[in-house]
């Protein structure tokens, strides 16, 4: 029997030639991350284990995205916490303010992420990464400190699901249409404890920035990972950005593998997506949700934050403002990005149409920060959960769409379909 | 032995331990705010002892450990659910929050029930309702880092070398 990608990168950190769905292994880490919410406390933790040193220390990477630039006199007291152990464990890739991009943007920026590694991360969101053909997974803080602690950990083999989408997807659909409709079809829970392995015409036809989107959300529908079988676009991504010298392995699902499910799904014809109050799973059709008015727009964070969604923002809002009710609020997701889009000319487009531009932070999509739901309030975020409470008071409600969505519907006021306003 | 509380499917993260709270690390301070995007001031309601029964995907969404390490320092002696999301799973047993998946236990417990676990013999007793329900062991290499109670103290105890 063959093995699917997410297999063989485990038997490969486990030292095994062959492993199988349900299977306990001990693997090897390529990469810890965490950041200042999971840090502090697998700090703690790691310090109650007794190991002098960490287990690599150009595989650690530490990055303040959360409450930063710092939200609260609590928060800063959390982030001096991770600087100090950063200095005192001579932490290499450690990102503060000023460097800081949103974590799941930033290490395959930065080439962190090698196709084929394994790596941990203390944030949920981590599964992005196998956008590049690697197999990452979020993990507690427990788990962390354990992992830099002995640069291994256990992991339950998942079993995959294959998801294969064939046509070509339409002008204002993205691969966030793809992974809103992905998990209101299979649901919250649907794809719990496995591995979302997404292939097809439509993916290969995917820039690196929309697969990223994509399996950044897997974690919505409850899997350990999502993965991309690495392509073309793939090694071209890599080589640009492969600044640490790292090794690549470019696995591909064996013809045999086995899964335990598969979804395929024609996808010409699909219209843009909106996740509704309060569900990732909760997903319609753009133009069925009727009118419902929004009082912010966020575009922004590790699903949608990337240089290729606030190209396609600034393509609706050029020369437009948005409606006066709407704050909208534009966050590039790292410091490069940040660059690129003053450089293009797309933050001069933003500003002109009324938004604020801010510096790369997590800070509105978990209710952290700079951008704050009161009572009553509506959001379209370009985020990745919609919580009760999510991003601010438990009365307050986000729709979560691409960036296209977003941006006409700050023009508007209202949750409106991009071709509306082109 | 303690009082059940009944939640149902897809209990996220969020409604755990809001994001707004996530700049503590304190156990205690995270207690005060347990369940408390579920429903505010939740905490005045739970005495030591008292058990959380969920349906599908208890703890679903982000990976904080905040969330596990609440309802343990709330005092809640264990989780039962349908199913867990995997996060929640790992970060309950590293932390030493007993979890436990019983389909049986989620159909006949109701709100207010009195219930204590066995895990020594694998057994849920309702003891209000006089009925039993049983459940799977753990795996050995989860089964360890459960008697050692939790993941520090099973690294520390091994002596675990790189």
């Amino acid at each position: 029997m063959g093995m699917t990608i997410t297999e063989k990168i485990l038997a490969f950190h486990a030292g095994k030639r062959y492993v199988e769905a349900g299977e306990l292994v001990t693997a090897k880490l390529d990469g810890v991350m965490f950041n200042d919410i999971s840090g502090p406390l697998a700090i703690i933790e790691y310090e109650k284990m007794n190991y002098q040193n960490v287990f690599d220390k150009e595989r650690i990477y530490i990055v303040l995205d959360h409450f930063t630039p710092n939200a609260n006199i609590k928060a800063a007291a959390q982030c001096r916490l991770l600087r100090r152990f950063a200095r005192d464990k001579q932490i290499k890739h450690f990102y503060d303010v000023g460097l800081m991009g949103i974590e799941h943007a930033l290490l395959p920026e930065q080439g962190l992420i090698a196709p084929g590694e394994l790596v941990i991360g203390g944030d949920s969101h981590t599964c992005t990464y196998g956008a590049l053909g690697a197999f990452s997974t979020g993990v507690g803080s427990t788990d962390l400190a354990a992992g830099m602690a002995l640069g291994k950990l256990w992991f339950k083999i998942p079993a995959s699901i294959k998801f294969s989408y064939q046509g070509k997807l339409s002008p204002f659909v993205t691969g966030k249409d793809l992974i809103l409709y992905t998990i209101g079809k299979i649901g919250v829970d649907g794809a719990l404890y496995k591995t979302m392995e997404f292939t097809g015409e439509a993916i290969q036809q995917l820039t690196m920035d929309s697969r990223f989107t994509m399996c950044n959300m897997a974690i919505e529908a409850g899997a350990k990972n999502g993965i991309v079988p690495p392509d073309q676009e793939t090694e071209r991504y890599f080589a640009q950005h492969n600044y640490c010298n790292r090794q690549a392995l470019f696995y591909q699902s064996d013809a045999d593998a086995k899964y335990s499910e598969i979804f395929e799904w024609e996808v010409s014809s699909l219209e843009p997506q909106i996740a509704m109050p309060h569900s990732p799973g909760n997903v319609k059709d753009v133009g069925e949700v009727g009118t419902i008015s929004i009082d912010q727009a966020i575009i922004g964070s590790c699903t949608n934050g990337r240089l290729e969604d606030l190209r396609a923002a600034a393509k609706l809002l050029q020369g437009k403002k948005v409606h006066p009710y709407v704050r909208t609020i534009i966050i590039p997701a790292t410091q490069s990005i940040y660059r690129q889009a003053i450089k293009e000319g797309l933050v001069d487009i933003f500003v002109e149409a009324g938004c604020a531009v801010s510096t790369p932070t997590c800070g509105p999509c978990f209710g952290g920060h700079m951008g704050v739901l009161a009572e009553g309030e509506r959001a379209v975020s370009t985020t990745n959960r919609n919580f009760i409470g999510r991003m601010g008071h438990p009365a307050s409600e986000v729709y979560l769409a691409s960036p296209l969505v977003a941006a006409a519907s700050a023009i508007t006021g209202k949750i409106t379909h991009p071709q509306e306003v082109r | 032995m303690g009082k059940a509380f009944i939640f149902g499917d897809n209990v996220d993260t969020d409604s755990i331990v809001p994001g707004r709270y996530l700049s503590v690390s304190d156990p205690q301070e995270l207690a005060k705010v347990c369940m408390e995007g579920y429903q505010l001031g939740f905490i005045s309601k739970i005495t030591a002892g008292d058990i959380f029964i969920a349906g599908k995907n208890f703890g679903c969404g982000s990976s904080r450990e905040h969330a596990p390490v609440s309802i343990k320092a709330a005092g809640v002696a264990c989780v039962i659910a349908q199913s867990f999301a995997r996060i929640f799973f790992r970060n309950a047993i590293n932390i030493g929050l007993p979890v436990v998946e019983s389909d049986a236990a989620i159909k006949d417990i109701e709100q207010g029930n009195v219930v204590v676990v066995d895990f020594e013999q694998g057994r849920i007793v309702n003891l209000t309702k006089l009925q039993s329900y049983s459940f799977a062991p753990y795996p050995p290499e989860i089964k360890a880092i459960i008697d050692c109670g939790g993941l520090v103290a099973y690294v520390q105890t091994h002596q675990i070398k790189i």
